[in-house]
C-alpha cells in the first residue's frame, strides 16, 4: 500500500510541477547545488553550498543571468556516493537545472560523471584533485596537479631542499600525485634515493606507486615518523604531505612530538586549507606550508570585499542551518564562487542557457578578475589561475611566503615530465 | 484475528504489492506516467529491500543480529561490477582496453584474476561464491566457538569494517576508493537506454519476489521452526539434540546470499561500487530499515527499506539540514511508541478500535440502572 501511496503522490507531484513550470520558467533559471549537507563530508562541503548562495544573491540583486533570477535548487548528497548519482539525475531529469555546482571528493565526481554525460548536463567542480579526466560536461575549475604539488616542489628546490619525503593518504589523489611527482623531482635532477617513502614496482621493474600511504582514518604515526626523522637527519629534506581529513590531526601531533620542525623539515599539505582549520589545532602546524590558488589572507581590494561582503552576507542570511560564527574563506569556496561568475559570463556570451552553447564560450576563454586574481577558462575545460604558497599562522590563516602568476591547468600530467 | 484470516490478508496484500512493483510501475514508466528517474530509484531501493531481507532473516528470525550484512551486499555488486568494468571495453578515459583505474596504477595487460570476468555467467557464478564463502568461513568460526547476542554483532561489524579497509587499498587492484563506475554496456545492451533500466528493474522486484516467497516457505518447513526456537531459546534446543551450530551457519549463508543477489543487481542500477558501501553505518542503516519496517515479519523489512529510503530521497532535497534527525526521529518513535514496526500498525489500529469500540459498548451496558432493561431500550 505504501508503494501506491508513493507513486501517487510522485505523480501527483510531476502533475503539480508541470503546471508550476512555464510560470516560473520566464523569470528564473534552475541552478543545482549538490553537496553533502549531512555525513562526513559535510563539514567541508556546508561551506560551499553557503558560498554558491552568496553568489546567487549577489547576481540576483544585480538583475540576474540574461534578465532571469537564479533559482537554486539545493540537494544533499548526504556523502553517500550512490546518492550522488540519483540526485545528479533528479537535477538533470527531473528539476532540469541549467547547470550544477558541487562534488568534493573525487569519488562523487565520478559517480556524478555518467549522468552528466548521458543527460549532456554541466558540473562545475571546484575542489583540488589529480586529473586524469577530462569531460566536456564537467567544467574544472579545481586545482590541477600542476596547480598545487609542482609549484610546491619548485618552492622547495629554490629553497636548497635535496630530499622528499612523499605521504599520503590511500586513495586516487594522492597516488596520482606522488606518481606525477616522482615524474617531475627526477626530472629536476633530484636523485631516486633522495625520494623518500618508497616504491611499489610491477613485474618488469617498472615503479607503480611511489611514497608512503596510510588508511583514511589512521592514527598511528610513530613508525612513519621515525623513518622521516632518519631521512631528514641531514637537514635538507622535506615532506609532501597529501593525507587527509582528520588523519592530520595524529600525523601533525607526532611530528611536533618528534621534534621535527618547519625549520627542520617543512612539510607542504594539499589538503588543509583555511576551512580545515575550523576543525584542526593550528598551534601544530604554525610555519608549515600550504599550497593553493587562493588564500583568505591575499592582500588585494577585490578580496577584501568579498571577504567583507560575504561575511555580511552571513550575517544578514536566514537559510536555516548556517554557520554564522567563526567563519573563513579558502579556495575550494572561492573556486565555486568564481565558477558561478564564469557561468554567467559564459551564458552571457552565448546569449543562452544551452550547455553546448555555454561550453562554446568557456572555451573560447573567458577571464574573470575573482578574489584569487584574474582566471581565465581553457579550451580543455580547465582554468588557469595564480597560485600561492603560504605558511601557516597560529590563528589558522595563512602568510603568503611565495606566488606564481597564472599557471594554465593542465590534466594529463603521467609521463609528461621526463628525466634527463 | 483468526491464524486463517491473518493469512488471507497477507496473500491479498502480497499478490497486490507484487503486482504492483513488477506490471504496473514499469508500465507506468513505459507510458511515461512515471519517470526514468523514479524508476530507477524505486529499483534501488527494491535492491536494498533484499539486504532488509536479509538482516530480518538472522535478526527476526534467528536472534542473530549482523552489523555487517552490507559486506555480502557490497561483495555481490563488486562480483557483477568486474564484468560491467569489462564491458567498458576502450570506451573510458584513457581509451585503453583495461580499466581506467588500472592504467594509472602502471598496469599495460590485465591482472590474471580479472581475465574471467568478461564472461556474464562466470561473474554471476561469483555473486554466489565469493559472499557465500566468506560467510561460511566466518560462520563457521563463529557459530564453532559460539559466539553469541552482542558478541557476534561487533564482530560482525568488524569484518565489515576491515573489509572496508582493505577494499580502499589501491593494491587491491579493485579500483581503491573510486571502486567501480561509469558503466556502459549490460549483456550487449546500453545502460544509457531507459528500456536496460527498466528491464533491471523487473528483475530486481521479481527477485525481491522470489526472496519473500523462499523465506516465508523456509519460515514454515521444520528448519524455520528450529530456527525460530533458536532464536527464543538456543540452549533449550541445544539440549534438545541439535546442532545450533550447523542451522545458524546454513542461515547465516543463506542471508549472506540473498544480500549479494540484492548487490549484484544495485552495482547495474546506481552505476557506482565502492568501498563506501560496506563501511559500518551502511550496515546499521539496513538495521534501522528492519525496526522501523518490522522485524521478525517478512514485509516488514520490505516495507521499512522502501519507505526510510523514500523518505531520505526526499528529505535530503526537501529539508537538506533536516533528514537525519527526521530519520533519527522516526527511529526513535517506532521503536517506542510502534515496537512491531510499520507492519504491525494495521492490528495496532484494529486492536484500538476493537478496545474503543469494547468500551463505548460497556458504557452502553453499564449505564442503565439494571442490565435487563437495556434490551428493552434498544
Amino acid at each position: 500500500m505504501k508503494q501506491k501511496l508513493t507513486s501517487l503522490l510522485s505523480v501527483g507531484a510531476l502533475a503539480l510541477g508541470a503546471s508550476l513550470a512555464p510560470a516560473s520558467a520566464a523569470e528564473a533559471v534552475k541552478v543545482g547545488v549538490l553537496h553533502s549537507l549531512s555525513g562526513t563530508m559535510a563539514i567541508s562541503e556546508t561551506s560551499l553550498r553557503d558560498v554558491l548562495l552568496f553568489a546567487f544573491d549577489e547576481i540576483n540583486a544585480k538583475g540576474g543571468v540574461l534578465g532571469k533570477k537564479i533559482e537554486p535548487v539545493v540537494v544533499d548528497g548526504a556523502s553517500d556516493w550512490p546518492l550522488f548519482a540519483e540526485k545528479a539525475k533528479q537535477l538533470l531529469e527531473q528539476d532540469k537545472v541549467s547547470v550544477t555546482f558541487g562534488c568534493w571528493t573525487s569519488v562523487s565526481r565520478k559517480s556524478v560523471l555518467p549522468v552528466y554525460e548521458k543527460n549532456n548536463g554541466l558540473l562545475f567542480y571546484p575542489v583540488q584533485y589529480e586529473g586524469e579526466e577530462e569531460s566536456k560536461n564537467v567544467a574544472y575549475t579545481a586545482e590541477a596537479v600542476n596547480q598545487q604539488a609542482t609549484p610546491a616542489v619548485d618552492y622547495y628546490l629554490a629553497e636548497g631542499k635535496k630530499k622528499f619525503y612523499l605521504l599520503g593518504s590511500d586513495y586516487v589523489y594522492p597516488q596520482t600525485t606522488n606518481l606525477v611527482l616522482l615524474e617531475y623531482l627526477l626530472s629536476k635532477g633530484v636523485k631516486l634515493e633522495n625520494i623518500g617513502g618508497g616504491f611499489r614496482k610491477d613485474g618488469s621493474g617498472k615503479i607503480i606507486s611511489a611514497g608512503k600511504y596510510t588508511p583514511f582514518g589512521h592514527t598511528d604515526y610513530q613508525q612513519i615518523i621515525a623513518e622521516i626523522k632518519q631521512f631528514a637527519a641531514s637537514g635538507d629534506a622535506c615532506v609532501i604531505s597529501t593525507l587527509n581529513g582528520d588523519t592530520n590531526v595524529p600525523f601533525f601531533k607526532e611530528y611536533a612530538a618528534a621534534g621535527l620542525t618547519a625549520e627542520t623539515c617543512p612539510v607542504v599539505s594539499f589538503s588543509i586549507s583555511e576551512d580545515e582549520f575550523r576543525g584542526l589545532p593550528a598551534k601544530q602546524l604554525v610555519g608549515q606550508l600550504g599550497c593553493w590558488t587562493y588564500f583568505q589572507s591575499i592582500d588585494t581590494p577585490a578580496n577584501k570585499k568579498f571577504v567583507a561582503d560575504f561575511q555580511a552576507w552571513l550575517k544578514k542570511s536566514n537559510v536555516p542551518g548556517l554557520v554564522k560564527e567563526g567563519r573563513v574563506t579558502c579556495s575550494p569556496m572561492v573556486l565555486s564562487y568564481v565558477g558561478v561568475y564564469l557561468w554567467k559570463a559564459a551564458v552571457e556570451k552565448a546569449g543562452s542557457f544551452d550547455v553546448d552553447k555555454v561550453r562554446a564560450a568557456w572555451k573560447s576563454g573567458i577571464s574573470f578578475n575573482g578574489p584569487g586574481g584574474k582566471v581565465t577558462t581553457q579550451p580543455n575545460m580547465h582554468l588557469t589561475k595564480n597560485v600561492f604558497i603560504g605558511e601557516t599562522k597560529a590563528d589558522g590563516q595563512f602568510k603568503i611566503v611565495k606566488s606564481f602568476q597564472n599557471v594554465y591547468g593542465e590534466p594529463w600530467l603521467k609521463g609528461k615530465f621526463q628525466a634527463k | 484475528m483468526s491464524a486463517p484470516t491473518v493469512r488471507r490478508y497477507e496473500l491479498i496484500a502480497v499478490t497486490v504489492i507484487a503486482l504492483l512493483l513488477i506490471v504496473v510501475v514499469p508500465l507506468l514508466n513505459a507510458n511515461g506516467v512515471i519517470s526514468h528517474f523514479d524508476l530507477s530509484r524505486y529499483g534501488k531501493y527494491l535492491c536494498y529491500a533484499l539486504l532488509a531481507i536479509s538482516v530480518d532473516l538472522l535478526w527476526g528470525y534467528t536472534g542473530l543480529l549482523s552489523l555487517g550484512q552490507a559486506l555480502f551486499f557490497t561483495l555481490g555488486g563488486y562480483m557483477h561490477g568486474m564484468y560491467l568494468m569489462r564491458m567498458i571495453g576502450e570506451l573510458g578515459q584513457y581509451k585503453k582496453p583495461i580499466p581506467d583505474f588500472l592504467v594509472f596504477l602502471g598496469w599495460e595487460r590485465l591482472p590474471a584474476f580479472w581475465e574471467p570476468f568478461a564472461s556474464f555467467p562466470f561473474a554471476m557464478a561469483m555473486v554466489i561464491l565469493v559472499p557465500g564463502l566468506v560467510a561460511y568461513v566466518f560462520g563457521y568460526l563463529a557459530f564453532r566457538s559460539r559466539i553469541k547476542g552482542v558478541y557476534f554483532s561487533i564482530l560482525t561489524q568488524a569484518l565489515t569494517y576491515a573489509a572496508s579497509i582493505m577494499f580502499f587499498r589501491n593494491n587491491l587492484l579493485l579500483g581503491g576508493n573510486n571502486g567501480f563506475t561509469d558503466f556502459k554496456f549490460i549483456l550487449g545492451h546500453s545502460l544509457a537506454d531507459p528500456a536496460t533500466s527498466r528491464w533491471l528493474y523487473i528483475a530486481t522486484a521479481v527477485a525481491v519476489l522470489l526472496a519473500f516467497l523462499f523465506c516465508r516457505w523456509l519460515s514454515k518447513t521444520k528448519f524455520g521452526l528450529v530456527q525460530q526456537a533458536i532464536r527464543d531459546g538456543e540452549n533449550r534446543v541445544l539440549f534438545s539434540g541439535y546442532a545450533t551450530a550447523h542451522f545458524k551457519l546454513f542461515i547465516f549463508v543463506v542471508a549472506a546470499l540473498l544480500a549479494a543477489i540484492g548487490g549484484a543487481l544495485y552495482t547495474p542500477q546506481v552505476g557506482i561500487i565502492n568501498p563506501g558501501e560496506m563501511q559500518a553505518d551502511k550496515s546499521l542503516e539496513a538495521v534501522v530499515w528492519v525496526a522501523v519496517g518490522g522485524r521478525g515479519t517478512l514485509l516488514g523489512p520490505i516495507i521499512g527499506a522502501f519507505s526510510i529510503n523514500y523518505l531520505k530521497s526526499w528529505a535530503t532535497t526537501a529539508f537538506p539540514d533536516l533528514w537525519l534527525l527526521i530519520l533519527g526521529g522516526l527511529f526513535v518513535l517506532v521503536v517506542l511508541f510502534l515496537p512491531g514496526g510499520i507492519v504491525s500498525l494495521p492490528a495496532r489500529l484494529k486492536a484500538a478500535w476493537q478496545k474503543l469500540a469494547a468500551r463505548s459498548a460497556r458504557k452502553d451496558r453499564d449505564s442503565p440502572p439494571a442490565p435487563d432493561s437495556a434490551s428493552a431500550k434498544s
